[in-house]
């Protein structure tokens, strides 16, 4: 039981990261020297941390690591850049630079759509670095604290369809966003040559900004297409006849854990209540400054507000954040998720304006043989008058088009592969994260597998009379999750090369953590199994019974209520 | 208890009686060590040799100019024919003589090589300029007999033998044997001209100059007991791995080769080169063969390989030049070709990118074996850098080789030896090497020296060879190299090797410049200006200056800028900025290799 009158901290040597934070002079640590650097493409020790808070990550190609310790040469070192696009708006103008950019100056010259509403850039060299910045600033884009531990992008549910309830949504995204941001003018000053200004202290995430990364989202039902239970902080639109009125306020969702670490899980957030729109900067700041405050700053694998809830306990977590905000959490207003995936295809708003939305297998905008997606984007970039949405399912929206200019722009998406009616429902549900060979942490195929194993996923469903129905089916390439397969029917979580943990038992909507099925084994082992299940499914399930469903109720996993406690049990 | 042969020593009673004393007083080693070290002394002062005889009784003296041992070689043929015959003799590296001293000759022979286009060798450049310059002194007295090697598939054959030759008859000195312009298979030939030359001067010298006269060497030829391999007689070492070191994107394939001197004895000292003697390439070989319908199996008799390993093992098949064209034309009776030969000129442009494969291919006919073997010159071995040191891989010696590589006329060409080392080669094969000794591109005997290196693209083998050298006898004397190559992702070579040694501290200062990774071309001659300020202060503080690599463009560009920043930096006119480089190169501070 906790002692009332001490604040609940992990007390216990810190985290190095604490200390390259405090040392980092507010996130300048010796950035600029690095760049200076012509002998590696590399950023040392603490930078190599720092640059995150600007937005970017050091990668190499790890396809190539090898080969090249051979070659006596270091490996490919480069930078991977995530843009700060609150609510995944993005103007045509501001497509056209950054997809020059990465055609022009990127090792992969493509853009990456990601699972929060963002854009990434791969293979961005060193020489090239400061360049980016001042190319997307011109753009009115910036990078600040699209990763390391602060609050990252902001997503909101693209919805174009209720244009002024979005259109109010997508401000207060923008609004949560710049107010949670940090103070330090360290990126200007670093990438935009901004005069230089001491920083003194930055008011709400603290001079060691947060214990860990810090996810927000605002979502309007009935789509969760954001996937609120991956986030550590939710605004869940409450409407009376199309008017926003407030929010009921979800805390401490989150899917990674590491595989065998117990002590590790995803979980799903916690509901405390409604609050009036007034109030919704107070409540983020201060759900923010507890979690700033208690949360773990020892273990950085039990530091994410979900372990701090968890610990603390709910109540006085939310006790705490009314306290300090000077809010109290009114009961929750009744809402429901009835759908998670985007709304493929053409869509009229109320505002009589047309949208349209393209799935873009893994967000990964290239030109490919027979598929020039790229370009085909540029061509309606370059004469669209409305925006582009990028959706938390790696897709992309084509908003506001005029009505004359519709049969113009599908013509040019047909043309370039981005409409494609063989597109199965299956493979519109289906989700990968980037892993290999970007990402340092993978440890086997994701977002390269996805097509060969949607593929026969819809070979199954055909085998099974079920060609036109789908699973959530998300793989990812270890249990960071970023293609959030923990909120999937099925996920596939890697663990070694060709190897995969199953995952079984979330649901269509994305309100329940699935469960470990199978560990540690081969596609084909894993194919197999899906094929007996998916069978058993088409000729058993109830009317519209999904799989996620089906699974539990069939007794092949049982259900995760409570992670911390059964879902390791 | 040893008798010194009075006769001969010009030593006073009791000197000797001194002098006997004491070496009767010292072990064997003891002797062989003041031996040593009175010829090294002897050596780097020739003119003032304490045991040469008096100028009136003037020695026949044999000036040699040689970068890659060649015309050293030659050189000492003659000089130990000269000492048979009892000549009195000294041999004298050019690098190593004053050459206000030439008006004391009386007596001179001259072996050079050639370089660049038609420049003398590094060695030989001081006394080159010398004789061309003002202050050369008139040599009427003098008698001279001048050997130039060369290559006859340069343009300008031997120039600077026929140079030196020139320049010392208008000073009015006499040949007294006709010059003699040898080509790359020189062994075969400089028989004649030695015999020849010696004949020539057994009058003029007709010193009966007693046996047993201390004949002075200049260093290198005694810094080493020499090994029983050489050139004429390589070792057969077995290569222990070819690894590629630039990247797969690289515009260029280098590679680090390392082979086993295991139980060869062999010796080498960083700077020192190896020489590797290649298989041409079977499968074109094979296809010559057929071109002109020759077997390939018989035997060319003095020879007890068959031709076809003949043409893979010791002739040059990739190297095109004048000679064989003439020959082949004749030997087919091909017209065109030999219009083509008429025009030296255009026959040269014709070779400027052809291989000996090329012209086979390009006028197939039918020739005897013999022909065609009288037509190819005999296999010339390469040379690279050695780019280790044996203070570090003892028994192994490793190498960078840029594999040169082009195409033409509808198919790939591979060099010769590179194409061998680089893309033909298997670990395990056995490839014949002997080491090639470099005086005159060695570290400062002073560890505490520092030391400024520039070696872009292959150009950087023997600093790795120094830099292995300084690290393991923990040299405190500063090291700063730069380096450069198209680009950064795929031409850093050694980058990982180069990166530990900043961080050990091995490495002062490491400057790189990446041609193609900007719009505008940058080069290690404009980072030396860059950091021009910080160059002259370390030449200012005794600096040693290395260079190595391509002589065609970036030797011309580095040795300009550097005239640049002692003229900028050190407050200099240009003349004394060239002055004061070219007193740099005299105190062997300024040394290069470039090929
Ligand atoms: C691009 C993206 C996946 C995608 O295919 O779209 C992604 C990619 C990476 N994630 Fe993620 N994460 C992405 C969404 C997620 C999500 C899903 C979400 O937020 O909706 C999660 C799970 C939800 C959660 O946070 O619990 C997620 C949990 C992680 C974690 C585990 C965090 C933790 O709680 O332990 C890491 C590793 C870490 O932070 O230590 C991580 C780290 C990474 C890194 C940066 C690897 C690294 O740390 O070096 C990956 C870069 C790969 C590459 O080459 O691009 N990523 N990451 C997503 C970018 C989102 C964005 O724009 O900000
Ligand atoms: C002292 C010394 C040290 C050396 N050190 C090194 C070293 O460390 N590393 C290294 O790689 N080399 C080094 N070299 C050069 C090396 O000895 C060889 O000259 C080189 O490897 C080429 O020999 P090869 O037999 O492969 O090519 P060859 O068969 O001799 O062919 C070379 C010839 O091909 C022709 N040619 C080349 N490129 C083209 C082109 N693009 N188009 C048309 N024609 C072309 C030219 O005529 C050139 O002379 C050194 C040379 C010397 C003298
Ligand atoms: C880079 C380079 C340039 C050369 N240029 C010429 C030249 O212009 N004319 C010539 O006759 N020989 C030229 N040669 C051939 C050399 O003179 C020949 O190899 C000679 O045997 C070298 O003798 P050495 O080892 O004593 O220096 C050149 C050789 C090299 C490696
Ligand atoms: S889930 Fe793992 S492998 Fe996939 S992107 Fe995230 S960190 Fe990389």
């Amino acid at each position: 039981m906790l002692d009332a009158s001490q604040p609940p901290i992990v007390e216990g040597p810190l985290a190095d990261n604490e200390r390259l934070k405090r040392e980092s002079n507010f996130l300048r640590g010796t950035i600029t020297e690095d760049l200076a650097n012509p002998i590696t493409g590399g950023f040392s020790a603490d930078n190599f941390q720092l640059i995150r808070f600007h937005g970017m990550y050091q990668q190499d190609d790890r396809d190539i690591r090898a080969e090249r310790a051979e070659q006596k040469l270091e490996p490919l070192h480069n930078v991977m850049l995530r843009a700060r696009m609150p609510g995944g708006i993005i103007t045509p103008q501001q497509w056209l630079v950054i997809e020059k950019f990465a055609e022009e100056n990127t090792m992969y010259g493509s853009v990456r759509l990601t699972t929060r509403q963002t854009f990434q850039f791969h293979g961005v060299l060193k020489p090239h670095i400061k360049d980016m910045h001042q190319v997307i600033n011109s753009a009115g884009i910036d990078s600040i604290a699209t990763a390391g531990d602060v609050n990252r992008n902001v997503l909101c549910t693209t919805n174009p369809v209720e244009s002024e309830l979005h259109q109010e949504a997508y401000e207060w995204s923008k609004r949560i966003s710049e107010h949670l941001l940090p103070n330090t003018k360290a990126y200007t000053e670093i990438w935009l040559d901004g005069e230089k200004q001491k920083t003194t202290e930055e008011k709400i995430l603290g001079p060691t900004y947060l214990p860990r990364k810090f996810k927000t989202t605002v979502s309007i039902p009935p789509n969760n297409e954001v996937d609120i239970h991956a986030n550590d902080l939710n605004f869940v639109a409450i409407a009376e006849d199309g008017k926003l009125i407030g929010w009921n306020v979800l805390v401490g969702g989150g899917l990674a854990m590491t595989h065998g670490d117990t002590a590790t899980y995803p979980r799903k957030a916690d509901d405390f209540g409604f609050i009036p729109l007034e109030h919704t900067l107070a409540i983020a700041e201060h759900v923010v400054s507890v979690q700033r405050d208690w949360g773990n700053r020892v273990n950085r694998k039990n530091a994410k507000t979900k372990y701090t809830l968890d610990r603390v306990g709910i109540d006085v977590f939310k006790a705490e954040v009314e306290a300090r905000a000077g809010v109290k959490f009114g009961p929750s207003k009744p809402y429901e998720f009835t759908s998670r995936g985007d709304r493929f295809g053409w869509v009229e708003g109320v505002d009589g304006n047309h949208h349209l939305t393209l799935y873009l297998l893994n967000g990964r905008i290239l030109d490919y043989p027979n598929r020039p997606l790229k370009t085909g984007l540029r061509k309606i970039a370059e004469i669209h008058d409305g925006d582009f949405r990028m959706t938390a399912n790696q897709n992309l929206v084509i908003a506001g088009v005029s009505p004359e200019n519709r049969a113009e722009i599908e013509k040019i998406a047909r043309d370039h592969g981005l409409i494609d009616d063989m597109m199965t429902p299956q493979l519109k549900n289906s989700m990968a994260c980037v892993a290999l060979p970007t990402c340092p942490l993978a440890m086997a195929e994701a977002e390269r597998y996805l097509p060969d194993l949607v593929a026969d996923v819809e070979g199954i469903l055909a085998k099974h009379g079920i060609a036109d129905d789908h699973i959530i089916l998300r793989v990812v390439g270890c249990p960071n999750g970023c293609g959030r397969a923990m909120l999937a029917e099925a996920g596939l979580v890697g663990k070694g090369p060709g190897k995969y943990n199953l995952y079984l038992g979330g649901n269509r909507v994305g309100t329940r953590v699935p469960k470990l099925h199978l560990e540690n084994k081969s596609t084909d082992v894993i194919l197999t199994e899906l094929d007996r299940l998916i069978g058993d499914w088409a000729a058993n399930r109830l009317p519209d019974e999904c799989f996620g469903d089906f699974v539990i109720r069939a007794g092949v996993v049982a259900e995760v209520k409570m992670s911390k406690t059964d879902f390791h049990a | 208890m040893m008798q010194l042969p009075a006769a001969v020593n010009p030593l006073s009673a009791d000197q000797a009686q001194q002098f006997e004393s004491l070496l009767g007083s010292m072990t064997p080693l003891q002797q062989a060590w003041v031996s040593g070290y009175l010829a090294a002394n002897a050596a780097t002062a020739p003119a003032e040799n304490p045991v040469a005889p008096p100028v009136a009784a003037a020695p026949f003296t044999i000036l040699y100019g040689s970068q890659t041992g060649n015309a050293k070689h030659l050189a000492q043929d003659l000089a130990d024919r000269a000492k048979g015959r009892g000549f009195e003799t000294q041999l004298v590296d050019m690098a190593d003589f004053k050459p206000a001293k030439i008006k004391n000759e009386r007596f001179l022979a001259i072996v050079v090589s050639t370089y660049g286009e038609g420049e003398p060798p590094e060695t030989a450049a001081k006394l080159h300029a010398f004789l061309g310059s003002k202050k050369a002194p008139r040599l009427e007295n003098t008698k001279i007999a001048v050997l130039g090697i060369g290559d006859t598939s340069y343009e300008h054959f031997c120039k600077t033998a026929v140079d030196f030759e020139d320049r010392l008859t208008a000073l009015g000195a006499t040949i007294i044997a006709p010059r003699a312009l040898l080509d790359v298979d020189y062994d075969d030939h400089a028989e004649d001209w030695i015999a020849g030359t010696i004949n020539a001067f057994e009058p003029e010298l007709k010193a009966k100059a007693p046996a047993g006269n201390v004949v002075p060497i200049s260093p290198g030829i005694t810094a080493k007991a020499p090994a029983q391999f050489s050139k004429k007689n390589p070792f057969s070492a077995e290569v222990l791995a070819v690894q590629k070191i630039t990247g797969r994107d690289s515009t260029r394939d280098t590679r680090h080769v390392e082979i086993s001197l295991d139980g060869s004895g062999l010796q080498y000292q960083a700077g020192d080169a190896l020489g590797v003697y290649f298989h041409n390439n079977s499968s074109e070989v094979d296809h010559i063969l057929d071109l002109l319908q020759v077997e390939g199996s018989e035997h060319i008799e003095g020879r007890e390989k068959t031709l076809r390993d003949t043409l893979i093992e010791d002739l040059e098949l990739t190297q095109s030049y004048p000679g064989f064209v003439t020959a082949f034309a004749t030997a087919t009776g091909n017209a065109i070709l030999q219009e083509l030969a008429k025009d030296a000129a255009e026959l040269r442009a014709y070779l400027q990118d052809r291989q000996i494969f090329d012209i086979i291919r390009e006028h197939p006919a039918p020739i005897s074996a013999d022909a065609l073997v009288g037509a190819l010159r005999k296999m010339q071995p390469r040379l690279y850098s050695i780019a280790s040191s044996q203070a570090e891989v003892e028994e192994e010696v490793h190498l960078t080789v840029g594999v040169v590589e082009y195409d033409a006329f509808d198919r790939n060409h591979l060099g010769g030896a590179s194409g061998y080392l680089g893309r033909r080669l298997e670990e395990g094969d056995k490839i014949r090497v002997f080491v090639e000794q470099n005086n005159h591109f060695r570290l400062p005997d002073n560890p505490e020296t520092p030391v400024i290196m520039i070696g872009p693209g292959t150009g950087i083998a023997p600093f790795r060879a120094f830099l292995q050298d300084r690290d393991a006898a923990e040299a405190d004397g500063k090291n700063w190299l730069f380096f450069g190559n198209p680009h950064f992702t795929q031409d850093f070579l050694y980058q990982v090797e180069l990166q530990d040694w900043l961080k050990s501290g091995l490495l002062s200062k490491l400057s790189v410049a990446f041609s193609r990774d900007q719009k505008e071309k940058i080069y290690v001659q404009h980072r030396i200006r860059e950091a021009g300020a910080e160059f002259w202060a370390w030449l200012e503080s005794g600096a040693h200056i290395y260079v190595c690599g391509d002589q065609e463009r970036m030797a011309k560009d580095v040795h300009a800028a550097l005239i640049d920043v002692v003229q900028s930096h050190g407050g200099k006119s240009a003349d004394e900025a060239e002055a004061y480089v070219e007193a740099l190169r005299d105190a062997k501070r300024y040394q290069r290799d470039v090929y």
